[in-house]
């Protein structure tokens, strides 16, 4: 995956064979993996030519993003229920809280 | 039996406004943050339990049946009536509220139960996509972003994870004593209890204190697991942790998330754990607990009164 967010074109499985090559990773193994990122929703194959090129969908920051987005939501949001060493609040909800608790 | 179902209805009324109100304003939960989890699931618990209790005793009291009698003859009585005479249309409507609160108040435990799981793998696996193994520390891994953010997901193989941001921004022996906070989490399965007051808030939104308890309970939850980090590092280090993660959301960095940290929290938290404030005393938290298990148990024991 860092492979293909790094780089700047899609990539067959074989190039990306050859930039993970001291995994020394099968041709097969490679392709294992691919559709399952694919299933996913992480990785996406370009159309119909042979053989297939495979890109990231979303950049590694977006996904970063997204992961602290669910970890810094609010606890009302929050589905996934996390407990955080330090709790966040949006402005307005300091606001309310610290009226709530005062 | 009609003024143990007149008692159980004012336990529901207290249990569902004045008593969490009063709780969610108290200070000394935070000097013995177990004892006040334990009565918050009691008001919990009990809340529900009496509130469907009160109602099932209200629709059942003129019919002189109890539960498990009622069952067959209103089951029967559903499709090809009649009631028996005795209940009249207050009390169809107080049965029927109870079975529909019983059946509501579950199948939103088992929803967000479902949607919480369904999330956590998802980020698990992003988690696992996105963030690098801390050599050093078995079952950690680091996020590359700036805001300092430390948590853990419980599952079978659990995670705890630091940012890039945490690990430059705090010293070995803070960082030591965030991960020992985090892994109290874990052991003591914390997420259970989180998860079981989001589920409340979500089922009864209309509850304003459904939303305080859970961020009581949220808060009480970081707390527990500072007391148990603090077995094995020092209390004052903890603190210097909580105070420099609080204070660094005010850099530019952190601050484009649009979130700020809880600064009251941040205080009360780094506050409890200075030297010379000591837990309740044994006799205080003997107390809060048997009050706790009366809580849960006596709108139980009125239920099983209904068999």
């Amino acid at each position: 995956m860092d492979a293909l967010w790094d780089a700047s074109a899609p990539l067959t499985a074989n190039e990306l064979r050859d930039c993970l090559a001291e995994r020394a990773l099968a041709q097969t193994t490679m392709l294992t993996v691919l559709s399952r990122l694919e299933a996913k929703g992480f990785v996406a194959a370009d159309g119909d030519r042979r053989p297939k090129r495979f890109s990231a969908r979303r950049s590694r920051a977006d996904h970063t993003a997204e992961l602290m987005l669910e970890v810094l939501g609010s606890a009302s949001d929050r589905e996934a229920a996390l407990a955080r060493f330090v709790d966040t609040v949006t402005p307005r909800e300091a606001d309310t809280l610290r009226r709530l608790l005062g | 039996m009609a003024i143990a179902c007149a008692a159980i209805a004012l336990l529901a009324v207290l249990l569902a406004w004045p008593v969490p109100v009063v709780l969610a304003r108290a200070r000394w939960t935070t000097r013995s943050p177990a004892v006040a989890l334990a009565l918050w699931q009691a008001i919990a618990l009990g809340g529900g339990l009496a509130m469907i209790g009160s109602l099932l005793g209200y629709g059942l009291l003129p019919t002189g049946l109890g539960l498990v009698e009622a069952v067959p003859v209103f089951a029967g009585a559903l499709f090809a009536g009649p009631l028996p005479a005795a209940v009249g249309v207050t009390q169809g409507l107080a049965l029927s509220a109870a079975v529909i609160l019983g059946i509501h108040l579950l199948l939103n435990l088992a929803r967000t139960a479902a949607v919480t799981e369904r999330q956590r793998r998802r980020h698990r696996e992003l988690v696992g996509l996105l963030s690098s193994p801390i050599p050093s520390q078995p079952g950690a891994r680091m996020l590359d972003h700036p805001a300092p953010v430390a948590y853990c997901l419980p599952g079978v193989r659990t995670i705890t994870v630091l940012s890039q941001g945490l690990i430059e921004l705090l010293a070995d022996d803070e960082l030591e004593a965030v991960l020992a906070h985090e892994r109290t989490h874990l052991r003591q399965q914390h997420h259970l209890v989180l998860l079981a007051f989001k589920a409340w808030n979500a089922a009864l939104p209309w509850f304003p204190i459904a939303n305080r308890a859970e961020r009581s309970v949220a808060e009480l939850v970081e707390m527990l697991a500072d007391d148990e980090a603090r077995r094995t590092v020092s209390g004052e280090t903890l603190a210097r942790a909580i105070k420099r993660v609080g204070s660094a959301w005010e850099s530019p960095d952190a601050s484009g998330t649009g979130y700020v940290p809880d600064a009251v929290a941040v205080q009360r938290r780094a506050e409890r754990l200075e030297p010379g404030n000591r837990p309740l005393s044994p006799a205080a938290r003997s107390a809060v607990l048997a009050g706790s298990a009366a809580l849960a148990l006596a709108p139980a024991i009125f239920m099983l009164g209904l068999l």
